[in-house]
C-alpha cells in the first residue's frame, strides 16, 4: 500500500512538471501567434518599413538575420566541426587538451554582451571592419563555437569505437575511418546541435548590439561592409525605445512570430536532413 | 610445429598498458593453414596478444609494444610495412559484429574501394566473399539492405566475408561467436573449418568445446604468459603442466 502511494506521487510529480513546461510552451506561442498573426501579410514580409516604423515590412530585418545567421554557420560550423574532429579522434588526453576542453566549456558559459565587447574591440576596431553584418556573423560565430564543439563531440562520442576498429580492419587509415564510417554515423547528432546553436544565435542580440545592427537602414540589405538590421533586434527597438509603441506593439508581435518561423524552419530542415540520413541507414 | 610453415610469429613479446604489463615475454608461432586457438581465463592477454598482430593498439597512446612479430619473416612493426598494409594482409573479426551502418554490398565494397581494387571486379569478389561466408543464399535478393537489419549470426559471417573479401593471408578471430546463439555459433565453426584450407587462423575463444571443435593447436595463456602450447588433443587430453590441466577441465576459469 505504501509503496503504491509512493509511486502514484512519483508519477504525479513527474506528470504535473511536464503539464506544466507544455502549458508555458503553449502560453508562449498562442500569445505570439494570436497577437502577431493579424499583422503578418505578404506585404509585412516582403517590404521595408514606413512611416518611422508604424507602417510597411519588416524585409530588411528577415534578410539581415538569414544572411547573419548563415555567415555564422560558415565561420563557426567548419573550424567547430574539425575542433571537435581533432579533439575526440587525435588529441592525446593529457593535461593541456583538457585545459582546452575546459576552455572551450568556460566559452560557453560567457555571457553573450561579452563575445559583443570582444567583437567590437577585434572585428570593427582592430581588424577596421566597422559595424558591419560582416562583423556581426564573426562575432556570433565566435559565440557559437563553443556549442558547436562541445555538441560535436559529444555526437562523435557515442560512436562505439567498434566502428572505427572495422574500418582500420579493413585496411583504412585513420582518416579515412573517421570520414567514411564516424562522420555519417554522427551526423545526425552533430546535426542537433548545429542546428540548436544556430537558432540561438538567430535570436541574440547583445553581441550584435555593438558590432553592426541597426534599427532602420534605407539602403538594400544584404552588404557585408554594411549594417544591417535584424529581427531580435528590431523587435526590441519596437516593444521598448518607439515613440509609439502602443501603435507598433502588434507589428512588434509580427516579429517575433516571423522571428520563430525563420529558427522553426531552420529546425526543419535539420530534421528532414536526419530523415532522409536514417532512411539510408 | 617445426615441420610445418609458419606464418604468422612473436617473439619475446613484452606489452604495457600504462605501467601494467600485460604480456610478458611472449613466444608464440602459428603455423600456415591451420586454425591455432587462445584460450585462457579472463584477463590473461590473448585478446591482447591477437591485436599486436594488426596493430590494432596503434591507436591507444598508452601502449608499450617490445618484442618481434612477424608475418612470414616480415617485420609488422619496424620494417617497411605499413599499419594499413599489416591490416589488409592480417584481416580481423571482432567479438561483437560491427558491420558498417551502410547496406550489405556497401560492407564489402567499402574495403575494396579504400584498397584501390577496381571497379569492374568488385562486385564478382563481394559475390564470391558472400558465397565463401555461406551468407549469400540469405541476402543475395536484397544487397542493398542495410547490414545492421541483419541477425546477430548473419552480421558476424558478413563481416568475416568483409574481411575474406581482402583475401588476407591470416584472420584473427576475438571471440566471434560469444554473442551468438548456438545454431549461428555452428555455422559460423563450420565457416571457420572450411575457410582453413586458404587462410591461417588464430582465434580468441572462451568456449572449450569450440576450441576442441575447430582448432588445430592450442595456446594456453595465463597472467599474460604462455603456459603451454602444443596439438589441441594433446593440450585437452594430455596438458603437459598442472596449471592448464585445472584450466581445461573448468576448475577455474
Amino acid at each position: 500500500m505504501n509503496k503504491k502511494i509512493t509511486a502514484i506521487i512519483e508519477w504525479g510529480t513527474l506528470l504535473v512538471s511536464t503539464g506544466l513546461v507544455c502549458f508555458f510552451l503553449i502560453a508562449i506561442l498562442w500569445d505570439l501567434i494570436s497577437k502577431g498573426a493579424p499583422s503578418l501579410s505578404w506585404q509585412f514580409i516582403s517590404t521595408s518599413p514606413t512611416n518611422g516604423m508604424t507602417k510597411g515590412g519588416i524585409l530588411p530585418a528577415i534578410i539581415g538575420t538569414i544572411l547573419l545567421t548563415l555567415i555564422t554557420a560558415l565561420v563557426a560550423a567548419p573550424f567547430g566541426i574539425c575542433c571537435a574532429i581533432y579533439l575526440n579522434e587525435y588529441a592525446v588526453d593529457n593535461w593541456l587538451t583538457r585545459i582546452i576542453r575546459a576552455s572551450i566549456r568556460n566559452l560557453a558559459g560567457v555571457p553573450s554582451i561579452i563575445y559583443g565587447l570582444f567583437g567590437l574591440a577585434l572585428f570593427v576596431q582592430g581588424l577596421q571592419m566597422g559595424t558591419s553584418l560582416l562583423a556581426a556573423g564573426l562575432t556570433l560565430g565566435l559565440l557559437s563555437l563553443p556549442y558547436i564543439i562541445i555538441t560535436t563531440e559529444e555526437a562523435l562520442r557515442r560512436i562505439p569505437n567498434r566502428m572505427r576498429e572495422a574500418a582500420l580492419a579493413v585496411g583504412a587509415t585513420k582518416f579515412e575511418s573517421i570520414r567514411d564510417v564516424v562522420l555519417p554515423s554522427a551526423i545526425p547528432g552533430m546535426l542537433t546541435g548545429l542546428v540548436l546553436t544556430l537558432s540561438r544565435a538567430a535570436g541574440e542580440t547583445a553581441p550584435i548590439l555593438f558590432t553592426g545592427v541597426a534599427f532602420y537602414i534605407n539602403k538594400p540589405a544584404g552588404y557585408l561592409n554594411q549594417e544591417f538590421m535584424a529581427l531580435p533586434y528590431h523587435l526590441y527597438m519596437l516593444s521598448t525605445q518607439h515613440q509609439a509603441i502602443e501603435q507598433v506593439r502588434p507589428l512588434a508581435y509580427g516579429t517575433a512570430l516571423v522571428l520563430i518561423i525563420v529558427v522553426f524552419l531552420l529546425n526543419l530542415s535539420a530534421f528532414y536532413i536526419r530523415y532522409q540520413h536514417s532512411k539510408h541507414e | 610445429m617445426n615441420e610445418e610453415q609458419i606464418k604468422l610469429a612473436a617473439t619475446a613479446a613484452n606489452l604495457w598498458f600504462g605501467r601494467k604489463q600485460v604480456l610478458k615475454n611472449v613466444s608464440v608461432a602459428f603455423p600456415k593453414n591451420k586454425i591455432t586457438a587462445l584460450i585462457g581465463p579472463s584477463g590473461c592477454g590473448k585478446s591482447t596478444l591477437l591485436r599486436c598482430f594488426n596493430r590494432m593498439h596503434d591507436l591507444s597512446n598508452d601502449v608499450t609494444i617490445e618484442g618481434k612479430f612477424l608475418l612470414e619473416g616480415e617485420d609488422l612493426y619496424k620494417g617497411s610495412l605499413s599499419a594499413t598494409e599489416v591490416r589488409r594482409r592480417i584481416g580481423m573479426v571482432f567479438q561483437q559484429a560491427n558491420p558498417f551502418p551502410k547496406s550489405i554490398y556497401e560492407n564489402i565494397n567499402y574495403g575494396l574501394k579504400i584498397n584501390d581494387i577496381p571497379k569492374e571486379e568488385r562486385q564478382e569478389i563481394i559475390e564470391h566473399a558472400l558465397k565463401e561466408s555461406y551468407i549469400w543464399d540469405e541476402v543475395k535478393d536484397d544487397l542493398q539492405k542495410p547490414a545492421t537489419r541483419l541477425s546477430g549470426g548473419q552480421q558476424q559471417r558478413l563481416c568475416i566475408a568483409r574481411a575474406v573479401a581482402l583475401r588476407p593471408e591470416v584472420i584473427l578471430m576475438d571471440e566471434p561467436c560469444s554473442a551468438l546463439d548456438p545454431i549461428s555459433t555452428s555455422k559460423i565453426e563450420e565457416l571457420i573449418l572450411k575457410l582453413k584450407k586458404d587462410y591461417t587462423i588464430v582465434i580468441v575463444t572462451h568456449n572449450m568445446q569450440q576450441a576442441q571443435r575447430v582448432a588445430d593447436q592450442t595456446v594456453f595463456m595465463y597472467l599474460g604468459e604462455i603456459i603451454e602450447a602444443g596439438d589441441t588433443s594433446q593440450i585437452f587430453d594430455e596438458p603437459g603442466m598442472e596449471l592448464t590441466k585445472n584450466y581445461v577441465q573448468g576448475h577455474f576459469g
